[in-house]
């Protein structure tokens, strides 16, 4: 009796020591579990949030449709607040307690390396859409992260070029104080560099603010041509607004690095009319893209930013690697979501790299004028289809170890 | 001519800007320092009211065509006494209570309404157009400065003196001490003391509306501007002394300055400067730079 108990109990130990051993080829527990982690109620909450839990709803109810899987997929979703602790944390609980096999949104840089972390150590998936630093698939990449939608090394690389091009030689930045916006001025810096231009100076604001007047002062007194604006959401808006009434533009002009649609819609097009910006997403580019958002609209009365139609699309592709897999374990999953070119209505051809970086094309969008928009939510020109090849990090200057040189 | 390396007219410009920002905290922190005054209650809610302001000038004029001017006059009215009913229905029993239960409550409420202006609006918020008899600005040479601020510091210094001067230098000024005072012994004298309070309370709220209305303009129109500057007015009243009138316009008027100055110097902090200053001044006078140690 007593060595059948020892001997099952080295069994059970072995077992549990393996996950891989304990979950084989199958679907764990026969349901395939999404967590949407994003900011329900914050600064971010208009270009993710709501829109992105709906996003990804979609991406279920279609993928069951259209694919008909032998198994069950389910959805949770929860406020990250913009905060590393709590992302981590609740990533955490996930995982160990709901059995949630990806995670996905998380819209700032600091929660989704929290994330990154959590779910690696725990052989989940990372869907990262919403944040857009480069150290997600550099310095901190690892091999169960996959970043979607844009990065601040493909932004600049439409806007900064273009506005150099067209005359803008010199640059002053206004930044936000924290990882994203030092990325941000830096990456574009480089490219405004490259290009020929010449970057005069920079100012840090803290983060979030709300009167940029005095930022937008030392900006004007630089006498730069261009004053880019490496901020987001509230940040770039309320500067876009205080620089017109400072009768800063046109004399001057701004260059929104990470602008959204919603920005756009918010701000009106009298105050952003012929800005340039450089987007992952548009959705009156074709009848594929226009089709997937007027549903989009029709449930949440907004046109979808390029991180919502991207949660679609990265959860979607998601969906179809565990099918092909047969299993929802993270290494073989991931292993397919690479093999297979992303073709949706959001990326055509679009690669999953080692690094984990979706390469797909990116759009140099301008603003419309008022007299050009027709109808609502007609707010750009797509200028230049920017390539994947030239928009994202070049594998030679990847910092990550994951990648092969 | 260059001062620590910044030319002169660079620094006016700013030393300008500072002064706008600080008459937002003079109106708002007076706005506190009257309801703490006179109702002892910490009216967390004030920010969140502020924000009310602008969106109820906002939706006048894109849903009522209601102008700038009247929602000037008009929107501090509406809030006002929509405080008015909070207090009626709410503070009123809080008094006896300790400061803590009035702070709860407000703050609950704060975290209310802002709920719901996010709920329909979402956090990008609206644009509310300048004015056009304000749009433009002077050239002063060393800056541009643009009308509608200008109007900013004039009009709210002529609000914070005049509610100043009611308070501290009229017949009106001195019932609204006394009821602070000795309540009872002022409805001996046949004064309507719960209506005195609730009407001050109305005043310290439409004060907060109007600030709304005139930041409206300036600021993008969204559910969390309060929730953004409320605690830096907060920090003002600390500064100035609680409940103190003079003390709460000059401190928001002077730490305006101190953070433009900042913004020149060390911009990275221009976000803690007034803390650091609120920590030495708790330090050295605990009542505040012009409040009475009780």
């Amino acid at each position: 009796m007593k060595p059948r108990i020892l001997a099952s109990a080295i069994a059970a130990a072995a077992l549990a020591a393996h996950p891989m051993l304990a979950q084989s080829a199958t679907i764990s527990d026969g349901v395939v579990k999404l967590g949407v982690l994003t900011d329900m109620s914050g600064t971010y909450s208009d270009l993710a949030g709501p829109g992105a839990v709906e996003a990804t709803r979609m991406a279920i109810e279609d993928f069951i449709a259209n694919e008909k899987p032998d198994f069950k997929v389910e959805m949770v979703s929860a406020d990250h607040q913009n905060k590393a602790d709590i992302s981590a944390n609740k990533a955490r609980e996930w995982i160990d307690t709901a059995q949630v096999d990806a995670i996905v949104d998380l819209v700032t840089t600091s929660t989704a390396l929290a994330v990154m972390k959590v779910a690696n150590e725990k052989n989940r998936i990372s869907l990262v859409t919403g944040a857009g630093s480069t150290p997600i698939t550099n310095e901190q990449c690892n091999d169960t992260t996959v970043h979607w939608a844009y990065d601040t090394y493909s932004l600049p690389v439409g806007t900064a070029k273009a506005v150099v091009q067209q005359g803008g030689k010199t640059w002053y930045f206004i930044t936000a104080d924290y990882a994203f916006g030092h990325s941000l001025e830096k990456n574009t810096a480089d490219v405004v560099k490259k290009s020929g231009g010449k970057v005069l100076g920079s100012v840090r604001h803290p983060f979030p603010g709300s009167d940029f007047s005095s930022f937008l002062l030392s900006a004007q007194a630089s006498g730069a041509q261009v004053i880019g604006l490496a901020n987001a959401g509230n940040d770039t808006i309320n500067s876009i607004k205080q620089a017109r009434e400072f009768g800063i533009t046109p004399k001057q002009s701004l260059a929104g690095l990470l602008m959204f649609i919603s920005d756009v819609h918010s701000l009106g097009l009298d105050a952003t009319a012929g800005m340039y910006l450089t987007t992952g997403f548009y959705w009156d580019r074709n009848d594929e893209t226009r089709a997937w958002s007027k549903r989009y609209f029709d449930k949440m009365k907004r046109m979808p930013t390029m991180v919502q139609a991207g949660d679609y699309s990265a959860v979607y592709h998601y969906l179809k690697a565990v099918k092909s897999a047969g299993t929802d374990e993270a290494k073989a999953v991931m292993a397919k979501m690479r093999a297979t070119p992303v073709n949706d209505f959001f990326a055509k051809n679009g690669q999953v790299r080692a690094d984990g970086r979706m390469v797909h094309d990116m759009y140099l969008a301008q603003v419309k004028k008022p007299s050009e928009s027709k109808y609502p939510w007609d707010y750009y020109h797509i200028r230049q289809v920017i390539p994947g090849a030239e928009a994202y990090i070049p594998a030679a200057e990847s910092t990550c170890p994951l990648m092969k040189k | 001519m260059d001062i620590f390396g910044i030319p002169i007219q660079a620094l006016m410009g700013q030393l300008l800007i500072g002064l706008i920002n600080g008459s937002f905290y003079a109106i708002l922190s007076l706005g506190l320092a009257i309801i703490f005054g006179l109702l002892n209650i910490i009216n967390f809610s004030h920010g969140a009211l502020y924000m009310m302001g602008a969106f109820v000038a906002w939706i006048g004029l894109t849903y009522l065509g209601i102008n700038y001017w009247v929602a000037l006059v008009a929107v501090p009215v509406v809030v006002g006494l929509f405080g008015m009913i909070i207090e009626r229905t709410m503070l009123k029993h809080l008094y006896r209570l300790d400061h803590l239960y009035g702070l709860l409550l407000t703050f609950g409420l704060a975290l209310i309404i802002e709920g719901l202006f996010r709920y329909r609006f979402g956090i990008s918020g609206e644009s509310y157009p300048v004015p056009e008899l304000l749009s433009g600005g002077f050239n002063l040479g060393f800056m541009f400065l643009p009308k509608y601020r200008a109007w900013v510091i004039a009009v709210s210094l002529v609000v914070c003196f005049g509610s100043w001067y009611i308070i501290e230098r009229t017949k009106l000024g001195s019932y609204l001490r006394a009821g602070t005072e000795n309540p009872q012994l002022l409805q001996a004298f046949g004064i309507n003391v719960p209506l005195m309070i609730t009407l001050t309370y109305g005043f310290g709220v439409a004060l907060a509306a109007f600030a709304g209305v005139l930041a409206a303009p300036v600021f993008q129109v969204n559910p969390v501007m309060g929730s953004n500057l409320i605690i830096v007015v907060f920090a003002v009243v600390v500064i100035g002394g609680m409940g103190s009138i003079m003390g709460s316009i000059v401190t928001g008027l002077g730490l305006g300055l101190i953070e433009g100055l900042t913004r020149v110097f060390y911009p990275e902090a221009s976000a803690v400067v007034i803390f650091v200053i609120m920590g030495i001044v708790l330090l050295l006078r605990p009542a505040g730079l012009f409040g009475r140690e009780r």
